[in-house]
């Protein structure tokens, strides 16, 4: 139940640039979530309603892009996808795998008012 | 409360911040609110100049491009530097509840006692008691109840390392919440994650929870005396581990029989002995000890 603090950092991240970029009221908020980044996507959208309430955010939507997982395979020598951590490598069946891509967490931009 | 980070909004408490309600506990709680730098005074939105303010009612689009743990990370990096500062080792406990992380801990403590400075930062929903069972051993702790958060963040233990103020050239064990889960997405500025797994759990935990064993830097297989009475496949398990952290380095023990806990301790040591090389103010070998 993290995404409760990740929902928390959200609201905060989007209150601040409500005062530095001048906007009370916002739409839709465009998220990247990793696939590896631990984030249940249905109890982020549950606990982003609760805590906008009362802020800038309240009533906004959540859009989410989703950054696939990819990998270093050392064997390959190469970038290539996976789905798991602990998936082999699709291509050499290794496990020499160093994750590259899918911790992504970001708040990529916002429709405003 | 600090909103900074993390969760548990206004059930953080930190030991030893006094605060006027004190509950009858031996020591006050308080709410990490105390703390005025810990405050960004923003007020958005709740007066009518905000809302009249010129330019508003246009629709448009906002950049952000910003990493919603970003504070987070920053708190964590403050606390990493203060640590190689003061040539402190921090290691993050992670496991899940009941894999015997506070035995192995009092026993870590007894065995090092006297040998080096040590320091414990305790994080549990509720309840002082690991705290208590850990002072027991004559090692200061402080203990972090997150109220209804489910891991410590950086603030917290920032806030905990002010209070604690752990010695120069110290070991400084920091018991997450027992939760294999969240715990891994937040850096607490620790030198390592160390994930503690027991022979009573299932061998496949590394790849049930992923993302905590890839971010663990040493995982300890702990009760093993329990496994002549088990069905735990300890090759099975070694081999999905490194699955998950390839060359990960695994140490075998039981902190209950002391079996293979002298290879936890010289980890411990030559971890602490490796930070400390070219540590202007800590001289080698550490013979610094703390009462």
């Amino acid at each position: 139940m993290h995404e409760m603090a990740i929902s928390e950092s959200i609201v905060q991240i989007i209150e601040e640039q409500a005062e530095a970029q001048n906007f009370s009221e916002v739409k839709t908020v465009w998220l990247e979530i990793g696939r590896f980044a631990g984030i249940e996507i249905e109890a982020l959208r549950f606990t982003f309603d609760v805590v906008s309430r009362n802020s800038v955010a309240e009533g906004s939507s959540l859009e989410i892009i989703e950054i696939p997982g990819t990998a270093w395979c050392l064997e390959c020598g190469k970038n290539v996808d996976i789905k798991q951590r602990f998936d082999p490598c699709p291509e050499c069946g290794g496990f020499q795998l160093q994750v590259s891509g899918g911790e992504e967490m970001r708040i990529k931009e916002l429709e405003v008012n | 409360m600090c909103t900074v980070c993390g969760c548990g909004e206004g059930e953080t408490r930190i030991e030893g911040h006094e605060h006027e309600h004190d509950h009858g506990h031996d020591h006050g709680h308080a709410h990490s609110h105390d703390h005025s730098h810990s405050r960004d005074h923003h007020h958005y939105g709740q007066g009518p100049a905000r809302a009249h303010a010129p330019g508003m009612g246009q629709q448009r689009m906002v950049e952000i491009e910003q990493d919603i743990l970003g504070k987070n990370d920053r708190y964590a990096a403050g606390n990493r530097q203060h640590f190689a500062d003061r040539g402190i080792l921090a290691l993050n406990l992670v496991s899940s509840p009941g894999s015997g992380k506070t035995t192995l801990l009092t026993a870590t403590l007894d065995a090092l006692a006297g040998e080096l400075p040590l320091a414990v930062i305790e994080g549990d929903q509720e309840t002082s008691n690991d705290a208590d069972r850990i002072r027991a051993t004559g090692a200061p702790a402080l203990q972090i109840n997150t109220g209804k958060g489910c891991h410590l963040d950086a603030h917290m233990v920032g806030h905990a390392v002010e209070s604690l103020e752990p010695a120069d050239g110290s070991v400084l064990f920091i018991e997450n919440v027992g939760n294999l889960v969240c715990p891994a997405a937040f850096d607490l500025g620790e030198a390592h994650k160390v994930a503690i797994l027991s022979v009573t759990e299932g061998e496949d935990k590394p790849i049930k929870y992923p993302d905590m064993f890839q971010a663990a830097d040493l995982i300890i297989l702990n009760k093993i005396d329990l496994l002549p009475y088990l069905q735990f496949d300890v090759a099975k398990c070694l081999e999905y581990a490194n699955r998950v952290k390839p060359g990960v380095q695994v140490l075998q023990l039981s902190a209950t029989s002391g079996e293979g806990m002298e290879n936890w301790l010289q980890w411990i040591r030559m971890t602490r002995e490796a930070r400390l090389i070219g540590h202007p103010a800590l001289q080698l070998p550490s013979a610094a000890v703390t009462a």
